[in-house]
């Protein structure tokens, strides 16, 4: 077997984590995009939306340079841990948060959209402070987008080849991922370890983005009671 | 068979009221009648045109019907009333219990005002069952107390059998319920029904009203009705407040503002198909009546046609621009000259058209004006009336509702 296990798990891990941390960070940036009034919420909107078209590699270039030990960021972290952030685990993690984050907050931001404005009407009549509001009317509305949102964050980190290359390098066990085998893999000519790798990942986003329409189909066919 | 009342129990409902009392202001209220104070303006653009709103009412315990075309601003009314909306001055208030006030610049937010809302879609909760839709608002009471509180209320509307049930699992009648006890459990101080039984049939929509009825006589809270059904303003009674192009233009009984209206809207409203511009002819003070030249309806220039019209007699004098509205099913049709009646007004004229409309026929005759008058398919036939027939309307005095111009 040429699949490099250990590569694999680390990616698992990679995009695991990251999901969890972007799910996190997901709602409240989703809710204000979905709710938010603010004139020039446009501007944030298209920065949020930057990952999708960048290529990885700027994005991957500017993160290295903001881990790095020249940026405040770096400095900051270097002095507490003394090391840098760049070309580790923890490195890796922030530039897929950032590389991610539009895969979590938009699906996220459109099923809070979605609610229905009278419902949130009917709860703040009924004495539903906002966050209750949130918390027990467009959350539980909003299950299909959530489970896209961390589904699709999960699915996109784990495919992620120029950020990761640009910010971690290609350290087995801390930074060296699947997609970074692969490369490696074809590089030196070894196509059919390359094959095996490269129909796993293959595999597992199909199931991933199967496993997402299938979620949002259900919706569809039971549909909103009206 | 007696219905069982809508009182909730002493157990049901505990001491604490539905919001700290430093909310409400008012810890008696419980018992006291509360009365709605509106006094309003707000400005509306929409694409199509400038609208603006503005309302001075009062709105005692029990229905206060607002009744209106579509687009006359009833929704918006309830709107700034539940604070959804917010208008651009004025004041709002329940007793002492301020909602809005624009000097003082206070607007209390939605979730504080205690107003209970009954949405024209109902908005319920699709993800939550019956129960849950009402115990929604209850969240201040412990989980027993919430339970209790809302098993009574769904007991009291009739539903507690679809507790468990969501509301794409139930009927249109029973999602209606749903709604209103969901509205109903949080004690609100003010009800807002916006078009809540327009969807229903009569008997699901009367018995929803006998209940609701029921339950506002133990609670005595105003109740904001929106409807523009003519037929729910006579049955819910009390007070209907006419609201057209962001005004209030009538106010009184329905008997009152309905059956002879003052007001030209009014009385579209109030389903009078005949309505002319008129011209004081002749005053007859001794029998109580005056003669009244109507003009061809549909012109700008008044072009007054020969027909004369015997009416009540109002305050007005010779040359008086006023407007005359006769319901289309007050009018008798004849196709020989009658005689003998005491009917003032008999007026020859020419069948136009006949429309069949379920089961009422609506004639058409021209005598000099347009005249609408509505049939029986009976009578219809018994008299074999086609359009071309020489026909003759007997219009009783006091069918002729007169109406400042």
């Amino acid at each position: 077997m040429s699949i490099d296990w250990q590569a694999f798990w680390l990616t698992l891990e990679l995009a695991a984590v990251v999901s969890a941390i972007l799910f996190a960070l997901g709602l409240p940036i989703a809710y204000w995009i979905a709710f938010s009034r603010w004139r020039w919420k446009f501007l944030v909107e298209a920065a949020l939306a930057l990952p999708i078209v960048l290529p990885p590699t700027v994005l991957g270039f500017y993160v290295l340079l903001a881990l790095g030990s020249r940026s405040p960021l770096g400095r900051w972290w270097q002095s507490l841990t003394g090391h840098t952030l760049a070309f580790t685990f923890a490195g890796l993690v922030i530039g897929s948060i950032l590389y991610s984050l539009p895969f979590a907050v938009q699906p996220l931001a459109a099923s809070f959209s979605s609610v229905d404005r009278k419902l949130m009407a009917a709860s703040a009549t009924l004495g539903a402070s906002p966050f209750r509001t949130f918390s027990r009317m467009v959350l539980p509305l909003s299950v299909p987008g959530l489970i896209t949102g961390v589904a699709l964050s999960f699915a996109h980190t784990m495919g992620e080849f120029g950020v990761v290359l640009m910010v971690g390098g290609n350290i087995p066990g801390v930074t060296r991922t699947v997609s970074i085998d692969i490369y490696d893999k074809v590089q030196t000519s070894n196509y059919s370890a390359a094959n095996e790798t490269a129909l796993l990942l293959l595999v597992l986003a199909f199931a991933i983005l199967s496993f997402v329409y299938a979620v949002n189909r259900k919706v569809w066919i039971i549909g909103p009671a009206r | 068979m007696s219905r069982p009342q809508i009182i909730e129990d002493a157990s049901a409902k505990p001491e604490t009221s539905p919001l700290p009392a430093s909310e409400s202001g008012d810890p008696g209220r419980e018992i006291t009648d509360r009365t709605l104070q509106a006094r309003f303006r707000k400005r509306l653009l929409s694409a199509e045109h400038e609208f603006s709103l503005q309302v001075d009412f009062a709105a005692e315990p029990g229905f206060s019907i607002l009744f209106g075309p579509s687009g006359a601003g009833k929704t918006t009314l309830l709107d700034c009333v539940a604070g959804l909306a917010l208008p651009d001055a004025g004041r709002i208030a329940v007793n002492n219990r301020v909602l809005f006030d624009g000097e003082a610049r206070l607007n209390l937010p939605v979730a504080k005002r205690q107003v209970g809302y009954d949405f024209q879609d109902l908005a319920l909760f699709p993800h939550l069952n019956a129960k849950q839709n009402v115990a929604y608002g209850l969240a201040h009471l412990s989980r027993t107390a919430r339970r209790q509180r809302a098993l009574a209320v769904l007991d009291a509307l009739r539903i507690a059998h679809l507790s468990q049930r969501r509301p794409a699992e139930i009927s249109g009648g029973e999602r209606q319920r749903v709604a209103l006890a969901r509205a109903l459990v949080t004690d609100p101080s003010v009800l807002l029904l916006d078009e809540p039984l327009a969807a229903l049939d009569a008997g699901t929509k009367s018995r929803i009203l006998d209940d609701l009825r029921q339950w506002n006589q133990a609670h005595r809270i105003p109740i904001l009705y929106v409807t523009h059904s003519r037929e729910e303003v006579f049955a819910l009674g009390e007070r209907v407040l006419v609201l057209d192009n962001g005004q209030i233009i009538a106010q009184g009984t329905p008997h009152e503002v309905l059956s002879a209206p003052q007001h030209e809207t009014v009385a579209q409203l109030a389903g009078f198909e005949n309505i002319f511009d008129a011209r004081v002819e002749a005053l007859h003070a001794e029998r109580g009546t005056m003669t009244c030249r109507l003009a061809t309806s549909g012109t700008d220039s008044l072009q007054h046609a020969k027909l004369e019209l015997e009416t009540p007699l109002v305050r007005a004098e010779v040359g008086t621009q006023l407007r005359v509205g006769i319901r289309a099913g007050d009018i008798l049709l004849a196709v020989v000259p009658p005689v003998g009646l005491s009917a003032r007004n008999i007026i020859a004229g020419r069948l136009v058209s006949l429309e069949q409309r379920d089961v009422i026929v609506r004639a058409r005759i021209n005598c000099g004006v347009k005249m609408e008058v509505h049939l029986t398919l009976a009578a219809r036939d018994a008299l074999q009336l086609h359009p071309g027939r020489d026909v003759w309307l007997v219009i009783k005095t006091h069918s002729c509702h007169l109406m400042a111009n």
